[in-house]
């Protein structure tokens, strides 16, 4: 992988994020409701609405406003939420680093099942172990999150086991313990769906490469079979997995907006759909930035983990 | 063979459920209130005494047709689109797909919600929103099919006969890039169905008084410790009818591509 490589993929990540900033700020010129008319209410004067259109400069024209918002965000200035009254960079920052710990805890669970879930089925292929696998992995990617989280909650949460709380959050560096608990549910809730995904990948993968020729010939040398999937097959199988998970950060920046809003977790999503609700467009704006970021960059990340892995895309 | 089944099964129940539902789903029945399976409720009842079967059966259409709608919708305008960034190529491939990439950069569900929020809440208005948030992902893979099968001799052969590029497009390209497209889209619907539920679970797609599933979840949820069945019902539906899409449309990919049927 040479250093061309790595900077031109990083000014493409640069370049789709400035699409991004472009949509995102369509987005919310179009949304109906004026954030004037929505901070002083219905009842509101026409005075008072173009005093406040003019002091928050909404009365210029939108490549004004947008060259405006641009320049702030690339110093990492949002502007003001309109309801919390707070700099959004604040506001954000905060939900940012609780769903970073929810979103991680849920992909390095997933990672940790889906990879060996995966491998045995291939190992196993047309056995019972395989059959059940399958099955878990089609009913995991077709339950969207809030049947899983509301079943989760009905049958953990609930007052015949009460094992786990129903929702909430405690801050990692105030009481492992108590993150740990309240983590539990939403990110088993997100873990379900990934490792539906990952697993039938990593499956598809490995059957592939336990047929290919050169497993053959490692077997024909008299290794021992545990060598044989250790070193051969797995490295090979590992990086379309890695693709996967990098394709389903998609659904997992998606998902914990719901799973957020279901389970009180104070992140990224629960704030968008309070911002939602109240117009709150610079919130809007940074939350849709910031998850595109995420989802931009952890593909640049991917794919370099994938030429790691793989040499032939090294060279390529 | 079980994605078929269960597909019929789904499509069944889209079709004719409404007119088997045992009662009428909106009658309150106060003195059966939250009560499970029985032989006279079959899957129980919710606060109000309501048969969960019919609020079932009656809410069956709006939640698969809503999938089917979407993705349509979505596949139509995306297949238009990577078919003309496929076939024009050069500068507008370019921008198309520099558009594309921005587009695919949010996560599909923060578009739709961001599309609903423009758009205000209510079925049809989810529908559009979901269909526009497939549009770029299909647009991708509509190109993608259509760059495979430009360069390809018949292609080539009817440029050369002096064929019109409009009937190059429709009648030798298109076609056969149908495949993926199609494979795509089938499991694009259980993805359409699972995106429709949660937009009626966040009150942001169908509203009460339909018995849309997800929606089914949300009005249950308060009382989901006392009788889990209101809950599980509904969700429970949503998941089959999304398995019975997946299902069929990774044994469609299968048979389409014989590499990966070992």
């Amino acid at each position: 992988m040479t250093l061309g490589y790595l900077v031109r993929r990083l000014l493409a990540v640069i370049l789709v994020l400035v699409v991004v900033t472009f949509a995102v700020f369509a987005i919310t010129m179009i949304l109906p409701g004026n954030a004037a008319v929505m901070i002083l209410g219905e009842y509101g004067t026409d005075e008072a609405v173009a005093a406040l259109e003019r002091r928050l400069g909404l009365d210029r024209p939108w490549y004004i406003q947008y060259f405006d918002w641009f320049g702030g965000v690339v110093v990492g200035d949002f502007g003001q939420s309109l309801r919390l009254s707070q700099p959004v960079a604040d506001v954000v920052g905060d939900a940012f680093w609780n769903s970073a710990s929810l979103a991680v805890t849920a992909l390095m669970s997933v990672t940790i099942i889906a990879i060996p879930l995966g491998v045995l089925a291939a190992i196993k292929r047309g056995t019972g172990s395989d059959l059940i696998i399958g099955i878990f992995s089609y009913i995991g990617a077709s339950m969207p999150e809030f049947v899983t989280a509301t079943l989760l909650l009905v049958f953990l949460a609930g007052p015949a086991l009460g094992l786990l709380p129903a929702g909430g959050f405690i801050a990692l560096n105030e009481s492992i313990g108590g993150f740990a608990s309240h983590v539990v549910l939403p990110a088993a809730t997100l873990g379900l769906i990934l490792t539906a995904h990952i697993s039938r990948q990593v499956r598809s993968e490995m059957s592939e490469v336990l047929a290919s020729d050169y497993i053959r010939a490692a077997r024909l040398k008299g290794l021992r079979e545990r060598r044989v999937i250790r070193r051969h097959a797995l490295p090979n199988s590992l990086a379309p997995a890695v693709a996967v998970i990098s394709l389903d950060m998609g659904y997992l920046l998606g998902g914990i907006i719901v799973v957020e809003e279901i389970f009180a977790w104070p992140g990224l999503g629960r704030l968008l759909i309070l911002a939602l609700e109240n117009r709150d467009l610079p919130v809007i704006q940074a939350i849709t930035l910031l998850l595109a970021a995420v989802y931009a960059l952890s593909n640049l990340l991917s794919d370099i983990v994938i030429a790691m892995l793989d040499p032939r895309v090294r060279y390529a | 063979m079980t994605g078929l089944a269960l597909l019929v099964l789904v499509l069944g129940a889209a079709i004719f459920g409404p007119f088997l539902a045992p009662y009428d789903p909106q009658a309150f029945h106060p003195t059966v209130r939250l009560q499970g399976p029985s032989a006279a409720h079959w899957l129980g009842t919710d606060q109000f005494g309501r048969d969960l079967l019919s609020r079932l059966l009656n809410g069956a259409p709006s939640t698969i047709f809503f999938g089917l709608g979407a993705t349509l919708l979505g596949v139509g305008a995306g297949s238009v689109i990577g078919v003309i960034a496929g076939t024009a190529g050069g500068w507008i491939d370019s921008i198309i797909m520099r558009i594309l990439d921005g587009l695919l950069a949010v996560p599909e569900l923060l578009f739709t919600l961001l599309i609903v929020t423009i758009l205000g809440g209510g079925m049809g208005q989810a529908m559009l929103a979901v269909a526009i948030a497939f549009t770029p992902g299909m647009a991708r893979i509509a190109r993608s099919s259509v760059l495979s099968i430009r360069t390809r001799e018949y292609v080539l052969a009817a440029v050369a006969r002096g064929e019109p590029s409009h009937y190059i497009v429709l009648r030798e390209v298109l076609p056969n890039a149908a495949g993926p497209i199609i494979v795509e889209s089938t499991i694009r619907v259980a993805f359409a169905i699972m995106i429709g539920a949660t937009l009626g679970f966040l009150g942001l797609g169908a509203q009460p008084p339909s018995t849309e599933w997800g929606l089914m979840v949300a009005e249950a949820r308060q009382f989901m410790f006392r009788n889990a069945w209101t809950v599980a019902v509904p969700g429970v539906a949503i998941a089959m009818a999304a398995m019975g899409f997946n299902l069929f449309g990774d044994a469609l990919r299968d048979s389409l591509d014989p590499r990966r049927s070992h």
